[in-house]
């Protein structure tokens, strides 16, 4: 155990993780392990038992069955060990919005017991990295929601955790900054450190080595995204731009070959078991249907292709 | 125990700069206090008095006359019969009608009993009890002083009538200073209030905005949690004790004779009941506003109950059972008796005492309460 937790080279493994509240099962016999210096995704509908799993690997909600460790500390009896080496930053912006940066900061570092010259090197650091230099003392209230993520992540991560968690920390924020709280945490994880995060943007799972999908509290799928594409989908996925309404859906869906058909961005897209044999069947439905003005092309699947596909089957 | 000092710095730094809340903090025990000193009045004075005095006599006079010297009333109209009188206390112009039938002096002189009719407005059952109180007074006195001139002119020397006069003192409150009575108990229903409401606030905001969820994943122990929490009300309200004690003393001139320190540790007891109040409102409530609304539940019936304004004894049996768990209760004795009796441990010891267990019980339950309901 010792020597774990030294060189381990699994920042987490989880070994058949139960979380029942009353009757309910909200985590169902989970397992899976996180690399180190790795970015796993993990993704879910809401209520999937993302969030469960999460505050049970952070050591603040104890499990009622199977067993996990984080960078090698056992969340059951050393929960205060994993609290001191992780840091964690959730959907819901959780610094003070009636302090400043800087007395978040101090806060934040304080609590993980930096003081002194450490503590103004770490903010130093946070402060660069978060491209908040000279806006020290501006009230965290005032900063926009691109700015406050990264604030977050940086207050995250004033500790130098070897492990961060974070749980949906995109939500809402505009493309750009989403872009730019990426590239942040890529740079973490080249250094070396481990990423946990939840998400509901296909785009952002797309930028993870790996993904484990959870689905009624169960692992129905784990892999990098490559394998999961080739995994997961069974048959092809065509795209069929088109003015998207409902009656186009409905008429997609009834066209020939058509396992499912559901909107995706501007388009919709069709699984079918065969593009190449199933493509012309669907523009001629289509057209004896009445529709005019659109294209219809295979693609290679998507992740979101990948999610509702898992979900078809779950 | 720097996690707490940390916890407790950014807990004033968060209040110093909540512009509503703050003043509200000390303006508003400033406001109660002059409310209380100078509205709440228990003393009735200038109570309106119609006369209704069909005799016209001297007798009849000398009564309305000593009604008025007293000092508590005002005779707002004489008038003939009795039917205006109904009319003026239906109005409200005068709380107590006097009505005085012909032949009142007549009786009086031919040694038979003179009747007299009081009508007391019974609205207002307050003033209504005073007034009664004081015009029964007056006119027994006067009473007295008519028997005493009948056995002088009598001359019935042998025929000696013994009576039993008493001499009060008052003790303490000489005057019977509502406001000596009133600034004491202040101390302990603005503590009530504003301590309890803060603290649940406090708690319940952390929740409401996600910072808890931060601050339990951080190694933030529990009781540093609370104890960091807690701290700067503690300071708060001693804050607010002193303003209570200056304004009181320095303003109402209200007597302070007890040692002080004595008091103030005695507060720190009271604290704990009230600050494990407004704990176990935080962890009863997800919102602010809930946590705003159950303070205030369990604050009314305290507040009611302690006897700060209606006297416990003049309770229902039951209800004076449920004022035994009211730790305000217990603060209301220490603390008037600490300010105007002078009294220390020996003769308070039995409330310090219930006001101690009172204080572990309620804040190890919140504690508890609080610890399991956390993470929630």
């Amino acid at each position: 155990m010792v020597n774990m937790r030294n060189d381990f080279e699994k920042s987490i493994v989880v070994n058949g993780l139960v979380r029942k509240f009353g009757s309910f099962t909200a985590v169902d016999n989970i397992s899976f392990d996180v690399m180190r210096g790795e970015i796993f995704g993990f993704l879910g509908p809401n209520g999937s038992g993302k969030s469960t799993t999460i505050r049970m690997l952070c050591g603040i909600l104890e499990p009622s069955g199977g067993s996990a460790s984080v960078l090698g500390y056992d969340i059951a009896t050393q929960a205060e060990e994993i609290k001191k080496h992780i840091g964690y930053m959730s959907q819901k912006f959780s610094l003070y919005d009636d302090l400043t940066v800087n007395e978040n900061l101090d806060f934040f570092g304080g609590i993980y017991g930096l003081k002194g010259q450490r503590l103004a090197e770490r903010k130093n650091f946070v402060l660069e990295m978060a491209g908040l230099k000279g806006r020290e003392n501006e009230l965290t209230a005032n900063l926009s929601t691109g700015w406050k993520q990264r604030l977050a992540l940086g207050s995250a991560i004033i500790h130098e955790p070897k492990m961060v968690f974070l749980d949906e920390p995109t939500a809402g924020v505009d493309p750009v900054s989403r872009r730019n709280f990426w590239d942040m945490l890529y740079q973490m994880a080249e250094a070396g450190t481990t990423l946990f995060v939840t998400t509901h943007y296909m785009d952002e799972a797309e930028h993870c080595h790996r993904l484990g999908f959870i689905y009624q509290g169960r692992i129905i799928a784990l892999g990098t995204p490559d394998q999961l594409r080739s995994k997961h989908i069974r048959g092809d996925i065509v795209e069929i731009a088109i003015d998207t309404s409902q009656e186009a859906l409905q008429a997609i869906s009834k066209a020939p070959g058509v396992e499912e058909a559901y909107f995706y961005g501007a388009t919709i897209h069709a699984k079918v078991a065969s593009a190449e044999r199933d493509a012309k069947p669907i523009e001629r439905h289509l057209a004896n249907q009445g529709f005019k003005n659109f294209s219809v092309q295979a693609v290679q699947p998507s992740l979101e292709d990948v999610f509702v596909s898992l979900m078809e089957w779950a | 125990m720097s996690r707490v000092l940390l916890l407790a710095k950014k807990e004033v730094l968060q209040l110093l700069r909540d512009k509503r809340m703050l003043p509200l903090l000390f303006i508003a025990p400033i406001i109660q206090l002059i409310m209380f000193g100078y509205v709440v009045q228990t003393e009735v004075k200038h109570i309106g008095v119609i006369v209704a005095d069909s005799d016209r006599s001297v007798e009849s006079q000398i009564i309305a006359d000593k009604l008025t010297n007293a000092g508590y009333f005002e005779i707002i109209k004489r008038v003939d019969g009795e039917q205006k009188v109904a009319a003026c206390i239906r109005s409200g112009e005068a709380t107590i009608g006097l009505i005085i039938p012909k032949g009142f002096q007549d009786n009086i002189k031919s040694g038979q009993t003179a009747e007299l009719m009081l009508v007391v407005d019974g609205s207002d059952a307050t003033t209504g009890m005073q007034a009664q109180q004081y015009a029964l007074g007056v006119i027994a006195a006067r009473s007295q002083e008519i028997v005493s001139q009948r056995l002088d002119s009598m001359k019935a020397i042998t025929a000696k009538v013994s009576s039993v006069e008493p001499r009060i003192r008052v003790w303490y409150n000489p005057d019977l200073k509502s406001v000596n009575y009133m600034v004491p108990g202040l101390i302990g229903m603005i503590l009530t209030l504003i301590i309890t409401i803060l603290t649940s606030m406090a708690i319940v905001k952390e929740r409401e905005r996600g910072t808890l969820e931060q601050l339990i994943v951080t190694p933030i122990e529990r009781w540093e949690l609370i104890l960091g929490k807690i701290l700067p009300f503690i300071v708060i309200a001693f804050v607010e004790i002193a303003l209570i004690l200056g304004v009181g003393v320095f303003w109402f001139k209200v007597p302070f004779r007890g040692n002080i320190f004595l008091l103030l540790a005695l507060c720190i007891a009271f604290l704990f009941t009230i600050v494990g109040l407004g704990l176990l409102a935080s962890t009863m409530s997800r919102t602010q506003h809930q946590a705003q609304m159950t303070a205030w539940f369990l604050n009314m019936p305290a507040v009611m109950l302690s006897g700060f304004i209606f006297p416990i004894e003049n309770m229902p049996k039951v209800i004076q059972l449920v004022t035994y768990v009211v730790p305000l209760r217990y603060f209301l004795v220490i603390v008037r008796g600490i300010f105007l009796k002078g009294v220390g441990l020996e003769a308070l010891w039995e409330q310090v005492l219930m006001l101690s267990i009172l204080g572990l019980l309620i804040f190890s339950i919140s504690i508890f309460r609080f610890q399991k309901r956390f993470a929630d």
